[in-house]
């Protein structure tokens, strides 16, 4: 058992600390309260890489193991997690399902854009009326010619204003996870179109919309894996996806926890520093092992990824401990900041409303706990 | 364009700097080491004139084996090829005796330009930059903050910054250049870089140098002194202004 990062992994953890702290950092209160999408930002992050980071060199991508990928998507997060949403979607909800699942010409007609910031993705499976409860999704898709012609509306569509190149899944045949197919649409194609635009609590640099498909047109070749296996590859992705979402939610905590040792360490009351409070300091030491311990299940999760072993029940454990670590975490950093925390002027704020999501998105903390308590009890059935 | 560009690697300034208990170094346990921010803008110099004339890029280093983590850093950001040099005596070597080992390796290789940080953030010494161009016998300008090299890549164009103003000037090729963080803003390394960075050959010499054994040599380090809390004089002004007068002539010794 070893528990070292590998150079290679501390080279990109360097690197992209760095690219954060210079790049995003700097502007990630503005890019929040304007709800400006980063354009110049992603640019950048492509030219490094980090828009194709476990895509094959072929591809144009980095050729990065899944460990890498949650150490650089920590750091992003640590800057700006409405930022690193924008690249994780892109990353692990997109290229990555390309990949694994696409045809040799999709993987050629996709990938090297996704990874060069020329395309940028979004995933549509959430509907109105189909969260938690997925696979009761009720958009169509039916065969006409060499096309499918896709009906319906998807809904909190992360990237739905910007992304062009859109995970679509529908319907193609039964009730349930075995009727559903997954289809690769352009937004350059006939009859899809950006419906409502969001106002959220947080991640507010990233957009989120409902994308409306009104008898949208998709060429026969644009369907992604076999018909009827989007359900699969629907649950599969959103495994990789949880990495994702639990390395943005550490990289809030410690957000949250590096501004409260800043913070308490000048603030003066009483006579001294507010760090010599044991009040003060047991929620640090609380929020520092929480993170911690999120960061192992991180890491594990990732690690069995790159064996090709299963991970579903790890990944799941990891992005509902790290949410919540970053819920818990941004909540003690508000309180330790006291009034300061809950104005617009420090940072922690803005910690506080980007967590709420992470207990949401890609699964609520219910649908890891449904995810985690299967896996448990199969094993000792 | 035949570049050489000269790394070292140095304790992260960020870091908190622990001495060892007897003296005789820096505690390494736990220290972040990576390239001599200086360096990094050599190299940035040394990959814009390589995308600017062609040719390569080769960085050189002497030091411990960990040494090579610096190396891959530039590699990443896109230099050819690396080499370092390891030797018994490089760890007791004085900055005279690190040029030495430096000269006989870069003398090995073509080299139109050397380029070297203008001093590392660990020892602030300046001294291994222009010792090396003694004794490669190159012409030299150091802390530099403007480069230009003519179409013909015979003449180096160099601004330093010196006290009131901007000294400008001509540096037939081959030269030795030390460079200013001025100079220019160092690329990151780019992951698809990071990745091609560590499938790379660091080449590896060993030192028998024996004039490595250094002409002067660490006889301790010691953390500097705790800064003193100031003093306050509380007492009506006339006291005060010569309680003050006191000091500044006494304790101070300033007056």
């Amino acid at each position: 058992m070893d528990f070292q990062l590998t150079e290679e992994h501390r080279m990109v953890q360097s690197m992209v600390r760095e690219f954060a702290s210079k790049e995003i950092l700097p502007v990630a209160a503005e890019l929040d309260h304007t709800e400006t999408f980063p354009q110049e930002i992603i640019k950048k992050a492509a030219a490094l890489g980090l828009m194709g980071m476990v895509v094959p060199e072929r591809y144009g991508g980095a050729g990065m193991d899944a460990i890498a990928y949650v150490v650089a998507h920590e750091e992003l997060a640590r800057a700006s997690a409405g930022v690193q949403t924008i690249i994780t979607v892109s990353n692990s909800l997109v290229a990555d399902p390309i990949l694994r699942y696409g045809t040799q010409a999709q993987r050629q007609r996709y990938l090297p854009g996704l990874c060069d910031g020329t395309r940028l993705g979004c995933y549509c499976l959430t509907e109105p009326s189909a969260g938690s409860d997925a696979m009761s999704l009720s958009t169509t898709a039916r065969r006409d010619g060499d096309e499918w012609v896709l009906r319906g509306t998807k809904a909190f569509v992360s990237s739905g204003v910007e992304a062009d190149t859109c995970i679509v899944y529908a319907r193609t045949g039964q009730e349930g996870a075995r009727g559903i197919s997954a289809f690769i649409v352009e937004k350059s194609f006939p009859g899809i179109a950006v419906g409502k635009i969001e106002k959220k609590l947080g991640i507010k640099c990233s957009s989120t919309s409902e994308i409306v498909l009104d008898d949208c047109r998709v060429p026969a070749d644009n369907v992604l894996g076999d018909l009827g296996a989007g359900g699969k590859i629907a649950l599969s992705t959103l495994d990789g996806g949880r990495l994702g979402i639990a390395a943005q939610a550490i990289g809030i905590a410690r957000a949250a926890l590096e501004d409260s040792i800043a913070y308490a360490s000048e603030r003066q009351q009483f006579g001294r520093p507010i760090a010599e409070f044991q009040a003060i300091q047991w929620m640090l030491a609380d929020m520092a092992t929480r993170i911690e311990a999120s960061r192992l299940l991180a890491y594990r999760a990732a690690y069995l990824r790159q064996q090709g072993q299963r991970y579903t029940k790890e990944a799941s454990m990891a992005k509902l401990f790290a949410s919540e670590t970053a819920m818990w975490a941004s909540h003690k950093a508000v309180q330790i900041h006291g009034g300061y925390g809950y104005i617009q002027d420090y940072a922690v704020e803005r910690y506080f409303r980007d967590a709420k999501i992470t207990e949401i998105y890609e699964g609520t903390s219910e649908i890891q706990r449904l995810v985690i308590a299967r896996n448990v009890m199969e094993r000792v059935q | 364009m035949n570049i050489v560009v000269c790394v070292k690697q140095v304790p992260d300034t960020e870091a908190p700097i622990r001495i060892k208990p007897d003296g005789s170094g820096i505690d390494e346990m736990g220290l972040n080491l990576v390239m001599n921010y200086y360096d990094e803008h050599a190299t940035e110099a040394g990959l814009r004139l390589k995308e600017q004339f062609g040719g390569t890029v080769t960085l050189i280093a002497a030091g411990p084996e960990r040494t090579k983590e610096a190396l891959r850093t530039g590699l990443a950001m896109g230099a050819d090829e690396a080499m370092l040099i390891t030797g018994p005596g490089l760890e007791q070597s004085d900055h005279l005796g690190m040029a030495r080992v430096l000269a006989a390796a870069i003398k090995a290789l073509p080299h139109d330009l050397v380029i070297c940080g203008k001093l590392s953030t660990d020892d602030n010494a300046s001294i291994v930059g222009p010792a090396l161009a003694e004794l490669l016998g190159l012409p030299q300008a150091t802390a530099i903050a403007h480069l230009e090299v003519d179409a013909s890549a015979t003449t180096a164009l160099v601004h330093r910054e010196v006290e009131g103003g901007v000294e400008i000037l001509e540096v037939p090729l081959p030269a030795l250049l030390t460079v200013e963080r001025s100079l220019n803003e160092p690329r990151y390394p780019s992951l698809p870089g990071i990745m091609k960075a560590k499938r790379k050959e660091i080449k590896t010499s060993t030192s028998t140098d024996q004039k490595v054994a250094a002409s002067s040599r660490l006889t301790k380090l010691v953390p500097p002194p705790k800064r003193q809390a100031g003093r306050v004089i509380e007492a009506d002004a006339d006291k005060a202004v010569a309680e003050i007068v006191a000091f500044l002539k006494n304790d101070a010794k300033v007056l």
